[in-house]
């Protein structure tokens, strides 16, 4: 029973990762209506900043990580200023869908060129032991712990930002409808570039929370967890924000069970498959809104 | 009068098409001015010209001075100009009071919001009854309602309305009129978009008629009401 508990504490961790990414993911679709798939990648960037910055200051990660925060939101903004901004209103939506991608496969290599390909070693930025139930037999882990508690504070923070800020009311209307939300004298423009912001700062905090509990750094380490949180954003709805946060915490957990309880290989097929289905049996996933039709 | 609107020689091309031909016109302080036309005309895309949704490729609009087709759209609505858009374009998952409060979005004073707000739920009671549901759940009137109860929290000098009439039951329509000629009593100027020339031109001053992108006649409202053509076109006579 213990070890059960450990497994779903542990696909909780790895789900609350999971949510964190899918939380940038999922913003950036419901208010610019388009799927950032280099998102995965500015995770990558901000690992290797970390890695990078706290390597240089001899283990000082929280430099590192408040370092990374800041270069991946500029990231964030400089790319969709540069890439994604000059596609907006093209005939199709596929154009900036296409150079997603290549923006993730310029990070990469970029990464590559830069790193190198072999696999560094990543130190974890949390330092704390954990605490031990049950006379020794129950142990959760520091990272596991402040993962959890770091992906509940997002949610909370990010809910509490777009319910009563002005700006968050603004990223509202212009999720809902671009041309009336400037209309009401809204800046479109600047409110998709904040919207870019928080979602690569949030890649960034992911980055340190999933390079602490998985310790290995390569230029493709952000891109199958990308994906990952991908499919939870659909699993959960995508452009809600407690969706993103539901669907990563039961993707997290999944994946976890069935490594454990079916079989380590099929476990990605596995979260994949429910993707599928997903698709074809709810395919506005679990939150996710009903498509409209114009009255 | 001066003219607070002067829209000169304004062409809008979408690709190689020609929406709008070189149409100037103006609207005077206090004025209703009547925009009508058939399908297609250019209506809507003088508008939204107007309110910057798109750019002009040729021409200026002068607006208290200030050249609006230099000015980014999110600019104009604290000029003075707000839109009432076609199709209402209410925010359907906020709700009526989040609604009217976009449309201070521009504005700071609280105080002065609240005091807006106060009169447009004395113009609307039917918004304050309703003021926590989501948008998207009101009948086309109140959405009607709420759109233009939306443009008047911004405390514009001028509205533009565009066909409000439109998908409305004909009590609906009255009401949306009287309701026209209310706020233009009060001092807010109209430039009115509309297809149902017969009402458009029964509340306003002055009217243009727009036909694929040219402007084709222009006078007082009331002659447009006895003129044979436009009988014969819009009036359905």
């Amino acid at each position: 029973m213990s070890s059960f508990l450990t497994y779903l504490i542990s696909g909780l961790s790895l789900g609350s990762i999971y949510a964190i990414i899918a939380l940038g993911y999922t913003m950036v679709y419901g208010i610019a209506k388009m799927l950032n798939f280099a998102h995965g990648d500015f995770i990558m960037v901000g690992c290797y900043i970390i890695f990078t910055v706290s390597g240089a200051l001899s283990g000082n990660s929280i430099v590192g990580i408040l370092v990374a925060i800041v270069l991946c939101t500029l990231l964030g903004i400089t790319t969709e200023f540069v890439a994604y901004r000059p596609l907006r209103g093209a005939a199709s939506p596929l154009a900036v869908l296409i150079t997603a991608i290549g923006v993730s496969y310029f990070l990469e290599n970029l990464a590559l060129l830069i790193f190198g390909a072999d696999i560094k070693s990543f130190t974890s930025v949390i330092k704390w032991e954990g605490l031990t139930f049950a006379g020794g037999d129950l142990r959760i882990q520091g990272v596991t712990i402040v993962t959890i508690a770091i992906s509940v504070i997002v949610l909370i923070v990010l809910q509490l930002f777009i319910k009563k800020t002005r700006q968050g009311q603004a990223m509202l209307a212009v999720a809902e409808d671009k041309g009336a939300a400037a209309l009401m004298g809204i800046n479109v423009n600047k409110t998709i570039m904040l919207t870019f912001a928080i979602g690569s700062a949030l890649a960034a905090i992911a980055g340190a929370l999933l390079c602490s509990a998985y310790p290995s750094l390569s230029p493709y380490t952000g891109a199958m967890p990308g994906i990952k949180a991908f499919v939870a954003a659909v699993l959960g709805g995508i452009g809600s924000i407690p969706g993103a946060m539901i669907g990563g915490l039961v993707l997290g957990i999944v994946e976890i069970l069935s490594k454990t309880y079916i079989s380590s290989q099929l476990s990605d097929a596995i979260v994949f498959g429910i993707l599928v289905v997903v698709l074809l049996v709810k395919p506005t996933g679990i939150l996710g809104k009903k498509i409209q039709e114009k009255v | 009068m001066s003219a607070l609107l002067e829209v000169k020689d304004l062409s809008v091309y979408y690709g190689v098409i020609q929406a709008l031909k070189g149409i100037s016109f103006h609207v005077d302080k206090g004025e209703v001015v009547a925009l009508i036309g058939a399908n297609g005309a250019g209506k809507t895309t003088t508008l939204h010209t107007l309110s910057g949704l798109i750019d002009a490729d040729k021409g200026d609009i002068l607006y208290k001075g200030e050249n609006l087709t230099k000015i980014p759209n999110h600019k104009i609505v604290s000029l003075g100009m707000a839109q009432v858009p076609e199709g209402r374009r209410v925010f359907a998952e906020m709700t009526v009071l989040q609604n009217l409060k976009m449309g201070a979005y521009t504005r700071k004073d609280k105080a002065e919001i609240n005091e807006t707000l106060e009169m447009i739920y004395k113009r609307f009671p039917r918004l304050e009854e309703r003021k926590t549901q989501l948008a998207g759940t009101l009948s086309g009137g109140e959405q009607q309602m709420l759109a233009m109860g939306r443009a008047l929290m911004s405390h514009p000098d001028i509205i533009l309305m565009d066909e409000p009439s439109m998908g409305l039951s004909p009590i609906f329509v009255n009401e949306i009129f009287k309701i026209i000629q209310d706020v233009n009593k009060d001092g807010v100027t109209v430039l009115l978009v509309e297809q149902n020339a017969k009402k458009a031109l029964s509340i306003a001053n002055r009217a243009y008629v727009l036909e694929t992108g040219s402007i084709v006649k222009e006078g007082p409202a009331s002659e447009l009401l006895n003129d044979e053509s436009i009988k014969k076109a819009y009036l359905g006579e």
